[in-house]
């Protein structure tokens, strides 16, 4: 995939000098940019600096070893944290001081590294909740069940079951979701966020606890996914044949801090990386 | 968005087991009616059980409200009983105050319980506006506050109406009495301080009571299947979860509660006007852990087990009154056996041989595997 480094190349006038988008996506306005993010939790400074650009269409890849301040990447963009310093932009909006259910209407929808369904409820419902901001209608139609209820419900049912056929799960729509195998889980968890009709969705470590089949399919998957919505996957993963396989742009985090940004190749040969992960060389 | 990936295989919703469920709560609730209405009119009820139909509606409909904020939201109150006391006061006023303006008992049940309903839900949404945007179990602390304070706060209403409208008095200090209302003759005292509401016209009936209760399981179950009610159980089971897909978890809580409110409100009045007197000190603490153990027992979130619940335990102290002392040391023993009873695997298994097949689909789903 070619990339620019040039701003100068670049239609968008503050496309940072460091950002890494596909060519396809220059000439549109990224679906993710930060600016000097950073939060730090009492003294200690979690995530630092951290700059980053995101293409519409783009597959990027969140890495880092144990602790290096991932998932608190994950949890500033959705807002479950507020960040201390810089700022984030989602489609060309600053959320500053929105809320985590306001940058989910923005279109950021995300799974979780811990799976966190809804685990009573049934698969179907799950997705549905997904799509709750795109059901219209109220309490009251809900509970005196007028004819919006039935409208609304009917187009949501297949809505669900569309989606769920992504990963082939139709047939479970039934089950409660805390009943599903773990991979299923894992999938319902994906399907449930592009139920929110996402632009951007973040996946936690979606290859967790996947054998090399299940993860090459899950590769797969996720790049049909991009291809069929359009839209920017960002995902934090330790599989590093995933990473490099479908990534196009990888930014490497240490200690709260982007150590690297680059295209796997340039990740994979990098030696500021490869001392993160295993350590400098005695001499 | 793009074209969307070709639906596999149709399938048409399976709907039906949740339908077949709320429908035989319905039809169960309607043939018990039916059955114990005909009794009654065949005076085949002693007096002391047929006293105690009105009270069980209410008992019925404060369980599976509670059963909405407790086992549906996922969120502890220890004062429905402080909402039913303000749904039972404020439809007393109502109904007292409308007597000579309706003279219709039916219309005048039918207001006081909407009032009573309406006056809860205020209560419910002040209590609710502070403490349901915090995360934690503090609302099981402010309700617990709450219903201790309308308590005493009805102690020190002194209220009467006359032609000239409603005349209401504060007694903080206990300086006032019933004569610094100010009624005129034709006047009528509605709430007397520390005595409460007394001399009230008993216009509740069984009826009532049986439509109250039919309305109540509408409302909660009819939420629970709809969009709003996918939320509220969302936000039990994982509320960073329900925020991150959009769900305002404030605002379905508040939905949930409120609405919990107002059926305890509605309650409440049907409640009131079926004693001609009633104090606010009914409506104590004591009250509103008896009906969480009435949902406690029923099984959380379970609308069937907190009406059964709720019927069993209030008719048990009665027609164990003639034990005399031992009675609520059965009562306690019945309560200590019941939990024992629905933790017990074998003891399910016997209970749910009625209902083999469905255990056996159930059983027949894949396990959650090791994670």
């Amino acid at each position: 995939m070619p990339r620019v480094r040039s701003r100068n190349e670049s239609p968008l006038v503050n496309m940072p000098s460091d950002a890494y988008i596909p060519q396809r996506d220059l000439d549109k306005l990224p679906i993710l940019e930060t600016r000097h993010l950073g939060i730090d939790f009492g003294g200690l400074t979690a995530v630092d600096d951290f700059n980053l650009v995101i293409g519409r269409t783009e597959i990027a890849g969140l890495i880092g070893p144990n602790g290096a301040g991932k998932t608190t990447v994950f949890n500033l963009l959705t807002k479950v944290y507020q960040p201390t310093r810089g700022s984030i932009m989602i489609d060309g909006q600053d959320t500053n001081g929105m809320s985590t259910v306001q940058v989910s209407n923005l279109g950021v929808a995300r799974t979780f590294q811990n799976i966190r369904l809804f685990s009573n409820l049934t698969v179907e419902d799950n997705v549905k909740l997904g799509m709750h901001s795109q059901i219209k209608y109220g309490m009251f139609s809900g509970i005196a069940r007028l004819p919006g209820y039935w409208k609304q419900e009917r187009i949501a049912h297949e809505r669900a079951l569309e989606l769920l056929s992504i990963f082939d799960m139709q047939d479970m729509a039934d089950k409660k979701a805390g009943s599903l195998p773990y991979g299923a889980q894992r999938r319902l968890e994906i399907v449930r966020a592009l139920g929110t009709n996402p632009g951007l969705l973040l996946l936690d470590e979606p290859a967790a606890g996947m054998n090399p089949s299940e993860t090459v399919e899950l590769m797969e998957n996720i790049i049909r996914i991009r291809d069929t919505f359009q839209i920017a996957i960002m995902l934090i993963e330790h599989d590093m044949n995933l990473v490099m396989g479908i990534c196009e742009g990888i930014c490497v985090l240490n200690f709260g801090k982007v150590i690297a940004k680059g295209t796997p190749e340039d990740i994979q040969s990098n030696p500021v990386v490869i001392e993160a992960y295993l350590g400098r060389r005695k001499e | 968005m793009g074209k969307m990936i070709k639906l596999g295989k149709k399938r048409s919703v399976n709907l039906t087991k949740t339908r077949v469920v709320d429908f035989s709560t319905y039809l169960g609730v309607v043939l018990a009616f039916l059955i114990v209405d005909a009794m009654l009119r065949g005076g085949m009820l002693s007096r002391s059980f047929s006293g105690q139909l009105i009270p069980i509606c209410c008992y019925i409909v404060m369980a599976v409200s509670l059963n909405l904020t407790v086992g549906i939201l996922g969120e502890l109150s220890l004062g429905h009983a402080g909402f039913m006391s303000v749904g039972a006061f404020s439809g007393i006023v109502a109904a007292m105050s409308l007597q000579g303006s309706i003279p219709s008992e039916p219309a005048r049940l039918a207001i006081a319980l909407v009032v009573g309903a309406a006056c809860a839900a205020v209560a419910g949404v002040i209590v609710g506006v502070p403490v349901l945007r915090l995360r934690g179990d503090y609302l099981a602390i402010v309700t617990l506050a709450f219903g201790e304070i309308i308590k005493e706060l009805i102690n020190c209403l002194i209220i009467g109406h006359d032609e000239n409208g409603l005349h209401v008095i504060f007694n903080f200090n206990s300086s006032k009495t019933v004569s610094d209302l100010g009624l005129t003759e034709n006047g009528i005292e509605i709430i007397k301080g520390a005595q409460g509401a007394t001399g009230t016209q008993m216009i509740s009936t069984f009826t009532a009571g049986f439509i109250l209760v039919m309305i109540t399981l509408v409302v909660v179950l009819n939420l629970v299947r709809s969009r709003s009610g996918r939320a509220i159980m969302a936000i039990r089971d994982n509320r960073i979860a329900a925020e991150s897909v959009g769900i305002n978890a404030t605002k379905y809580k508040m939905m949930a509660f409120v609405t919990s409110a107002a059926l305890a409100g509605a309650a409440g009045a049907l409640y009131g006007l079926n004693f001609s007197n009633l104090t606010s000190a009914k409506f104590n603490f004591n009250t509103s852990i008896l009906v969480l153990v009435f949902v406690v027992l029923g099984g959380l979130g379970n609308i069937w087990g907190s009406i059964i619940a709720a019927t069993v335990l209030t008719i048990l102290p009665e027609a164990l009154r003639g034990f005399d002392d031992y009675r609520m040391l059965i009562y306690a023993i019945v309560l200590i056996l019941v939990m024992l009873a629905t933790n017990n695997s074998r003891l399910k298994a016997l209970l749910a041989r009625p209902f083999a097949s469905l255990r056996a689909r159930a059983a027949a789903r894949p396990g959650k595997e090791a994670q």
